[in-house]
């Protein structure tokens, strides 16, 4: 089996899901310059509300992939809501505040929706019902099975609606007059708040689809799991360069496979000093090596350093 | 001493001052009444203050939102425990190793801030909060090749503070008084807050401490004032970081066992809590914050806990997720409807009330 060319594949499975993740840090960001901390646990949200339908839906005769596709369908509205209900208790009310403000409420609303996940769904984790049959393909050498292939195709439809959705509708031009001066689209006529919610309920739809991915990669979701890999698609989304859709997904795309090709070879590079079970410091490190030597990130404009 | 304001003549105001002297140091044995588990209590409340503290310097005082503030205090208690257990049967006394967890963890706290405070706060908050993460990543997985924290199982038998023979884990009866091991530490750990307190009271006016304030009120102001604005963040960091550090050596010798278990996320946002609920900035509402915020839980803990079992049979909300649930209700409604805390500092008002024109 070739090592390199598996972890390629694993690395842009779950470099697809980061992206997506990181769509919805860098559209919030782009908007109104709030790092959104509660943007992972939507998407912890999200694969616990579909993983409770398709569990429940598990023993009836229907076909998995309807099955999930419910999943998918209780859970982007779930998020919507929350993501909706997040923007206007805890983000508007502060909007023109200082920016540590909204930085603490948004740590106070993760807490929050977490302890309440722990509070519906228990601590133990819920796993993902064995009804889609395992279908695996050789490809050189590796193999991509067909969740693998599922996830990287989704996470491409989804990029290219954003993208088309961004650039080629009357809400799209609305969204970008908003993130370049909102004052201005304010005199434009542009409903600046209506904007901004609605920034938050796509960013909450893309982040519910991800959970489910994500959940359906691992096969298990608990209610602490947004944290983690809410930081990573953060780094990938600075990485990319933070506010800019194309660097979202490059970013993430890339921190993928960083990840798999870091903890599968750091192993054999330091002789077993370190091993696999450092992989969750790779993002942490490429966050940290972009900030360093490229605080625009890849795609991105100029950061300006006003605290 | 701002706090005691309320007594108009000075007086009335060293008597105030007498009254509370002796209520802390009457504490303990009022608590050892209904229980050593409360005098613990009260410890880890002072641990907490001392925490609480340090990460004022960093978010109240310089304005730097800081997620990661847990890792110098594991930095500290495992610098302790490293230098004052049988792991490396190494037993340095305490009063040398306390500054030393202190140094480390401000080492660690210039690594970690000298790339990221060029950038602006959100970048910190973020990178601080990987940082933590991280950090207890290697302490879980520094047991091989080299085994140097003992994983997940963390290091136990941690010698306690000690003063040749007189140790303070010990049961001792002075003046027809017993003296568990945790009133003797309380007492010990009241001595080094007051000296923290008097540390932050004098900071907060000196000329570094007015550096910060100019610095979180308006970074390219304080710059053109001349203020190296790049070292003075630095500088705040470090601070803050080594009393993280200082009050996890205490940590590790009171506990006399630590694992990476100690130090999650959680409870750096705990920390947080108690700063945005006393009041950033201001040293005595952060000394309430911290107090209320141990406390508080611990008495829903014996209070809510009996009254489900009694009601429905069976306890239905852990006491663990109440006391996050209201971790969490703090900072949002602390946020919304009283930004400058329970008790503001004057300035802190006025600059979180202003509403920042140049920002949308």
């Amino acid at each position: 089996m070739d090592i390199f060319l598996q972890q390629i594949i694993n690395g842009l499975t779950l470099g697809s899901v980061y992206a997506i993740v990181a769509l919805g840090y860098t559209m919030v960001y782009g908007i109104i310059q709030l790092i959104n901390f509660a943007h992972g646990e939507l998407v912890m949200l999200g694969a616990m509300v579909a993983f409770s339908v398709i569990g429940a839906l598990a023993g009836t005769a229907l076909p998995p992939v309807l099955i999930v596709l419910a999943g998918i369908l209780a859970a982007v509205p779930a998020c919507m809501l929350v993501g909706y209900a997040m923007e206007r208790v805890a983000y508007r009310p502060l909007r023109g505040a200082p920016r540590l403000a909204p930085l603490i409420t948004a740590i106070g609303i993760s807490i929050i929706l977490q302890h309440v996940a722990l509070l519906v769904w228990s601590r133990s984790p819920l796993a993902f019902p064995q009804i889609i049959p395992l279908v695996s393909f050789h490809v050189g050498g590796a193999i991509i099975t067909g969740v693998q292939i599922a996830i990287i195709l989704t996470s491409v439809l989804m990029m290219g609606g954003l993208t088309l959705m961004v650039y080629r509708t009357k809400l799209g031009i609305a969204m970008r007059a908003t993130s370049q001066n909102p004052q201005v689209a304010g005199l434009m006529g542009i409903d600046i708040d209506r904007i901004i919610a609605f920034t938050f309920i796509v960013g909450a739809a893309l982040a519910a689809v991800a959970g489910v991915m994500v959940g359906t990669y691992y096969g298990i979701a608990h209610y602490s799991m947004g944290s983690l890999l809410g930081m990573k698609a953060f780094s990938a989304a600075v990485l990319g360069g933070i506010g800019n859709l194309a660097g979202a997904m490059l970013g993430g795309i890339l921190l993928g496979i960083v990840e798999a090709l870091g903890a599968g070879y750091i192993g054999d590079l330091t002789n077993n000093v370190f091993g696999s079970n450092y992989q969750d410091v790779f993002a942490f490190l490429v966050l940290i090596a972009v900030l360093v030597f490229r605080p625009s990130g890849l795609l991105g404009e100029r950061v300006g350093d006003r605290a | 001493m701002r706090g005691v304001n309320m007594f108009a003549k000075p007086q009335a105001k060293w008597v105030g001052v007498a009254l509370i002297a002796i209520a802390l140091i009457a504490l303990p044995f009022a608590l050892a009444a209904a229980g050593t588990a409360w005098v613990r209590i009260a410890n880890l409340a002072i641990l907490f203050v001392f925490l609480s503290l340090g990460l004022n310097i960093v978010v109240g005082f310089a304005g730097l939102l800081d997620l990661g503030y847990i890792a110098f205090y594991a930095v500290g208690a495992y610098a302790y425990a490293l230098l004052a257990s049988p792991h490396f049967d190494l037993h340095f006394p305490f009063w040398v190793i306390l500054p030393i967890g202190g140094l480390v963890a401000c080492l660690f706290g210039v690594l970690l801030g000298a790339p990221t405070l060029k950038l602006r706060g959100d970048y910190l908050a973020i990178v601080t909060l990987g940082f933590g993460e991280i950090v207890r990543i290697f302490l879980n997985n520094l047991s091989q090749p080299v085994n140097i924290t003992n994983g997940p199982q963390g290091i136990s038998r941690i010698d306690p503070f000690s003063f040749g023979s007189f140790s303070f884990s010990d049961n001792e009866n002075f003046f027809g008084l017993a003296f568990s091991g945790p009133i003797k530490y309380y007492y010990i750990l009241l001595a080094l807050l007051l000296l923290a307190i008097v540390v932050n009271l004098r900071l907060q006016h000196s000329r570094i401490g007015r550096a910060w304030e100019a610095i979180r009120e308006d970074e390219v102001a304080a710059r053109a004032m001349g203020i190296d604005t790049t070292r003075i963040k630095l500088l705040a960091f470090a601070m803050g970081a080594s009393f993280g550090g200082i009050a996890g050596g205490m940590f590790a010798a009171i506990q006399g066992f630590i694992s990476p278990e100690s130090f999650v996320l959680v409870e750096s946002i705990m920390v947080l809590s108690m700063v945005v609920l006393g009041g950033m900035g201001n040293v005595w509402g952060v000394v309430l914050g911290a107090v209320l915020l141990s406390f508080v839980p611990e008495l829903l803990r014996y209070t809510v806990e009996p009254l489900q079992k009694s009601l429905f049979g069976r306890s239905i909300i852990e006491p663990e997720v109440i006391r996050m649930l209201l971790f969490g209700l703090a900072l949002v409604l602390m946020m919304l409807y009283r930004p400058a805390g329970l008790l503001p500092s004057a300035v802190r008002k006025r600059e979180l009330a202003k509403p920042d024109a140049d920002n949308a």
